[in-house]
């Protein structure tokens, strides 16, 4: 069924939604998405400018609260918490603007993140060289990403795409079970796509990837599995083939009935 | 922006002879601080450090957790009130009564901050702005600090049961002792775990949630920390003066420390130190002038704004010999 059958037992849902709809003020944003993502899976949200992609992401990890639906994640009803607490369970995202924190360095962003499931982040009594004890895992995952000549250089001096994939770096040291990212790759170079495109695959082996993107090349090369939205609205849903090949998803894509 | 760029990283003995420079740079402040009470008058130096550290306090939420607070006075003037009234009427030591100014104003600062925490720019501004003039009115009103008399006629009386601090020198010494103690207190927030995750959270909040941080919680605990230091600023000024009065809770006093953390520099440990230090100068200097003191303090602060607008301090740090020395303008 899948076109990258990833090393897995069997594929089990992680995080689903039903019937998951937002309204602003009259306008409705987000209408009646069920949404299943499996672990050990990619699964890509695409659609044009305006369907509804963002707004789904914030809904899913509750930076927005659901005007209708419920949302599960590993089992337990999540329709109700607070965005630091999805972080928490294990649902963590990305932004699409690259958010990382400009004036700290790459290793300071990623002790950052490390501090607070390792219980050192609100003792202000202690001095900094407290969190050296980051270190170690913070310099794997600099390592596991291509950032260690980086390292001591501030966020803010980092290339775009660097910036991109430090942001993705300091996700992964939560340890997510379902990671969203959206837009991972949006503005970067060929080669930077690349790069990215290496490293979701590889972490997805042992989590859920959701992301929203629009280079449909990377979607069609490593994403299990594809939901188109348009208008707040499922279009379609399945692999890439399946869906790449429905009439309806071409209209929306390039206007025409070809 | 200040641009330290990655590519010109001072070499390891260059860092080494810069951390020599600022040793001893602390060590002159240090010792300028030590001695300059055999110059000046006693009484102007504990102003400017009571100020200083009410302005330092004010820069823990300001500067390194991206909070505009506009009601500090409420904490400053409150833990003077406290302060005064335990040590008046309930007689207690002045370690003690500094303790229940401290404690009062943490309090005031958790009530204040739980009400105000969740909005944000100029919403957190404009609420903790009407807060602090409920507690104006309220100080007003109660009878414990006698309405426009104020408490007057406080005692300093002596400190551990040792050192008469009605003494002007001992009580100099007492307060510079309170002053360092309170700087090195926020120089343990900003440089530990807790003080690493408030700055993630200045600078991009949504990411910091995202990781899983209750950002509001962090800005509380910011909240309550800079109240407490404001209100052991307020205690001890009210010990120097020996009198708590409605000036210190009026609103022009939060105007005031803003005013001071800027002209010194937000985002720096000495900036609103010396901001605090040039306005109570300036103050005092123009008090026997004939020149408007307000029209003067506006000049400057506007002259400050539009030239540096890191602040005194902010600008030295940006600057090329602030940069060979390794400061770091975060701002």
């Amino acid at each position: 069924m899948t076109a990258t059958p990833v090393q897995q037992d069997q594929p089990r849902v992680v995080l689903s939604a039903r019937g998951l709809g937002k309204d602003f003020a009259g306008f409705t944003a987000v209408n009646n998405v069920d949404l299943d993502v499996e672990h050990g899976r990619i699964h890509a949200l695409i659609g044009p400018n305006g369907a509804g992609k963002t707004t789904v992401f914030n809904l899913l990890t509750k930076f927005l609260t659901p005007t209708r639906g419920s949302i599960t994640l590993l089992g337990q009803d999540i329709t109700a918490k607070k965005p630091a607490e999805v972080a928490r369970l294990g649902l963590v995202r990305s932004f699409q603007i690259s958010a990382v924190f400009p004036h700290l360095t790459v290793l300071e962003n990623l002790r950052v993140a490390l501090q607070r499931p390792n219980g050192l982040a609100t003792q202000f009594w202690r001095s900094l060289s407290s969190l050296d004890r980051l270190n170690p895992r913070a310099d794997e995952l600099i390592a596991q990403l291509g950032l260690t000549e980086y390292r001591d250089t501030r966020a803010m001096d980092l290339s775009y795409g660097r910036k991109r994939v430090l942001e993705i770096a300091t996700t992964l040291a939560l340890d997510p079970k379902v990671l969203l990212l959206d837009e991972p790759m949006a503005g970067m170079g060929l080669e930077d796509v690349r790069t990215v495109a290496d490293i979701i695959r590889d972490v997805a082996r042992d989590r859920a990837v959701l992301m929203v993107e629009h280079n449909l090349l990377v979607v069609a090369d490593i994403c299990d599995r594809v939901t188109v939205l348009q208008r707040g609205e499922i279009l379609a849903s399945g692999d890439y083939a399946t869906v790449s090949t429905d009439p309806r998803v071409r209209t929306a894509y390039m206007g025409t009935d070809a | 922006m200040s641009h330290s760029d990655a590519t010109a990283a001072p070499a390891p003995a260059a860092v080494q002879g810069a951390t020599r420079i600022k040793a001893v740079i602390l060590l002159a402040m240090l010792g300028f601080l030590l001695l300059v009470p055999m110059f000046l008058y006693p009484i102007f130096l504990m102003k400017i450090l009571c100020f200083a550290l009410f302005a330092a306090g004010f820069n823990l939420l300001l500067g390194y957790t991206g909070l505009l607070s506009f009601g500090h006075a409420a904490f400053f003037g409150g833990g003077a009130y406290f302060t005064a009234h335990a040590v008046k009427v309930w007689g207690l030591s002045p370690e003690l009564g500094i303790l229940v100014g401290v404690i009062g104003a943490a309090g005031l600062g958790l009530i204040m901050g739980l009400i105000a925490i969740r909005r944000q720019g100029i919403y957190f501004a404009m609420i903790t702005l009407a807060l602090s003039q409920m507690f104006f009115f309220f100080c007003l009103q109660a009878a414990f600090t006698n309405g426009e008399d104020g408490i007057q006629s406080v005692p300093r009386g002596i400190f551990l049961g040792v050192l008469d601090l009605s003494n002007q020198i001992n009580m100099y010494y007492f307060v510079l002792g309170v002053f360092l103690l309170g700087i090195l207190a926020i120089w343990r927030i900003i440089n530990s775990p807790f003080g690493m995750i408030l700055k993630s959270i200045r600078e991009n909040e949504a990411r910091a949630t995202s990781l899983g941080y209750t950002v509001a919680r962090y800005k509380l605990a910011a909240f309550v920390m800079s109240a407490a230091i404001a209100g052991l600023a307020g205690s001890v000024k009210s010990l120097v003066f020996q009198f708590a009065t409605l000036t210190d809770v009026a609103w022009q006093m939060s105007g005031e420390v803003i005013l001071m953390t800027l002209l010194g520099g937000i985002g720096t440990l000495i900036g609103p130190v010396i901001g605090a230090g040039l306005v109570v100068t300036l103050q005092n200097y123009l008090a026997t002038s004939p020149l408007p003191v307000t029209v003067i303090t506006g000049v400057v602060f506007m002259v400050c704004v539009l030239l540096f607008r890191r602040g005194l301090v902010g600008e030295f740090y940006a600057s090329r010999i602030g940069r060979r020395l390794g400061f770091k303008s975060d701002s």
